[in-house]
């Protein structure tokens, strides 16, 4: 055990990343957006794993990373999300996560060495979808080990940096961590605040700080990805700020709400909801900016755009989002002096 | 056993103040405690379904809206259904031969392609809490599945969840399966799931969206008593 935690020390901050460099040079970055939405564009059958088309439909994959690289994605996601063991036996393809998380960042790694420019491939770790303990069954060891097996996979495809997103347990977080350290592989890290503005486990945005720099390998930028729609997002995003972390942060928000037209899913948010999302989330601190749930390529041409013609301003208040982007979720993100209303008081031990 | 509790000696109490004290225990999740309280009763003489009623479906009613209001999240509304299926578990063979009424059944699983069953325990877990009898099939039901539980159960409510956008269109499969089949009329149809809305839940047909486990619970009590009213003016 104590060898387990000196390998934890990895030496230094990673100097010679991509993103690391690219992150130095530019102001901010913009991140791809949706995975799922694209997919079933493209004939993705409800409950089919996207994965498995790494495999079976290798020219799909390309073009939905064509799309996020074509519209000017600095930075986007390989079609790994579900690649871990616990997902894939769902499928009877357990064994398999390793395999088709390296296949993923390939064709990911060549799609993004051919765009003329230096673009970031990402390897997205999506949860367990576990419970770990002591709430659940999922034991540490055992959740480091799946996102061990599936980052080592990631790597091997060529990968610049492992991204581990939609997490709700800070368990969970520190399992990926500790997975990234063991395959020596620098990352980012979002969560997903859907609950009353924190995620549902109960985690603010503040404590998402707190928590990402108690990490002895802290992610190279960390955020916000998914929850329930741009404002909210955006509110987390200066929920962050707040902290005063000097670490970049990820602003991935949805492209508005799910809606069901014609047997298909469809988000609410238009290239112009998401163009004010971009240029408001910047100003709210974040550097790198993308979109997740709706999020077409022409939503991030739009958002390219806004960000190119734009300039910074100051932070937006809660009042400017919803004018801007839509009413919230919940009244509270649950972080500051008023988090929450108290929990209910224990009536005093009566004495024996 | 008694550890650090030594300060409250839960037999010591009257039986209000037992029950008070079963809400806080349940609050806090403590299962030890919760299953003494249970025994307790019964030796004095409680009938099972008044246990199952006043003490613990009253203790996860306060979990349920502090969890509805943000107050409690998901580990802690976890930790106090694992306490009330301590209770629960004492309680349902002596409800079963003391024929206490039913409050009514729930079929609930999550979607074929989805492993998610972390909403779905809860509201599986709450709904045991609010006195429903629940059939759980797990995660990754193809429509078949749903059917055949339908079927063999005869339950009043069937619930679905999805957490995955990749995953909630199955929900319609499953619905219009059942209206081909006729039988759909015969259910209330419940869903839930991070990703869908109000919206989701109607364009799909079902009868309505749930947002949480406590909203569930308040749903599923309001369609049974509707259903039940129906029934006994027609």
């Amino acid at each position: 055990m104590c060898q387990a935690g000196a390998t934890l020390l990895i030496s230094g901050p990673v100097m010679t990343n991509p993103l690391h460099d690219l992150l130095s040079q530019r102001d901010w970055l913009l991140a791809d957006g949706a995975t799922g939405t694209n997919l079933f564009n493209m004939g993705l059958e409800s409950g089919d794993p996207p994965e498995f088309w790494n495999e079976t439909k290798p020219d799909n994959i390309r073009a939905l990373y064509r799309g996020a690289v074509e519209a000017g994605s600095d930075l986007f996601l390989t079609n790994t999300f579900g690649a871990n063991a616990s997902r894939l036996k769902l499928h009877n393809a357990g064994h398999r996560a390793r395999e088709l998380s390296r296949i993923g960042a390939e064709i990911a790694r060549e799609i993004a060495d051919a765009a003329g420019r230096t673009v970031i491939v990402a390897g997205s770790v999506g949860p367990t979808g576990e419970i770990m303990e002591p709430v659940g069954a999922l034991s540490h060891a055992d959740a480091v080990e799946m996102f061990h097996e599936q980052v080592e996979g990631l790597k091997e495809g060529g990968a610049d940096v492992a991204w581990v997103e939609t997490i709700s347990a800070p368990e969970e977080f520190r399992a990926a961590a500790e997975a990234f350290a063991r395959a020596d592989m620098p990352w980012c890290g979002t969560m997903s605040f859907d609950t009353a503005g924190r995620t549902m486990m109960g985690v603010t945005s503040s404590a998402m700080v707190e928590l990402v720099e108690s990490l002895p390998n802290p992610p190279l930028t960390f955020g916000a990805n998914c929850g329930t729609g741009a404002s909210d997002l955006l509110r987390t995003v200066l929920g962050f700020a707040a902290t005063g972390t000097e670490r970049a942060i990820i602003a991935k928000g949805n492209a508005g709400i799910p809606k069901y037209v014609d047997g298909h899913i469809h988000y609410d948010g238009t290239p112009e909801l998401m163009a004010r999302y971009a240029v408001l989330a910047r100003n709210a601190g974040a550097k790198i900016i993308g979109g997740c749930c709706g999020t077409m390529p022409v939503h991030l041409r739009a958002m390219r755009e806004a960000l190119e013609t734009t300039p910074k301003g100051d932070a937006p208040t809660l009042e400017q989002i919803v004018a801007e982007i839509g009413p919230f979720s919940s009244d509270s993100d649950g972080t500051g002096d008023q988090s929450g209303a108290p929990k209910r008081e224990r009536r005093g031990r009566r004495r024996a | 056993m008694a550890d650090e509790e030594d300060d409250i000696i839960l037999s010591e109490l009257n039986d209000e103040e037992l029950v008070e004290q079963m809400f806080d225990d349940l609050y806090d999740g403590l299962k030890d405690e919760i299953e003494e309280g249970v025994q307790i009763l019964l030796e004095r003489g409680w009938q099972p379904y008044d246990i199952l009623t006043k003490a613990l479906v009253g203790g996860m009613t306060i979990v349920g809206n502090d969890f509805r209001d943000g107050i409690l999240f998901v580990p802690e509304v976890l930790l106090a259904a694992n306490a009330m299926k301590g209770g629960m578990a004492i309680l349902k063979p002596l409800l079963a031969e003391t024929g206490a009424p039913r409050v009514g059944k729930m079929v609930i699983g999550t979607v074929k392609g989805d492993i998610h069953d972390i909403g779905k325990n809860l509201v599986s877990m709450m709904m045991e809490g609010a006195g429903f009898e629940v059939v759980d099939l797990g995660i990754n039901n193809p429509v078949e599945s749903y059917l055949e539980a339908l079927e063999a159960e005869e339950p009043d409510i069937l619930g679905m969840s999805a957490l995955l956008t990749t995953t909630m269109p199955y929900m319609k499969v499953v619905i219009d399966t059942m209206v081909e089949k006729g039988i759909r009329d015969d259910y209330i149809v419940l869903v839930g799931g991070a990703p869908l809305n109000e919206e989701f839940g109607k364009a799909i047909g079902a009868d309505a969206y749930c947002r949480d486990a406590a909203v569930a619970v308040e749903t599923a009590k309001t369609f049974v008593g509707r259903k039940h009213n129906q029934l006994a003016a027609g």
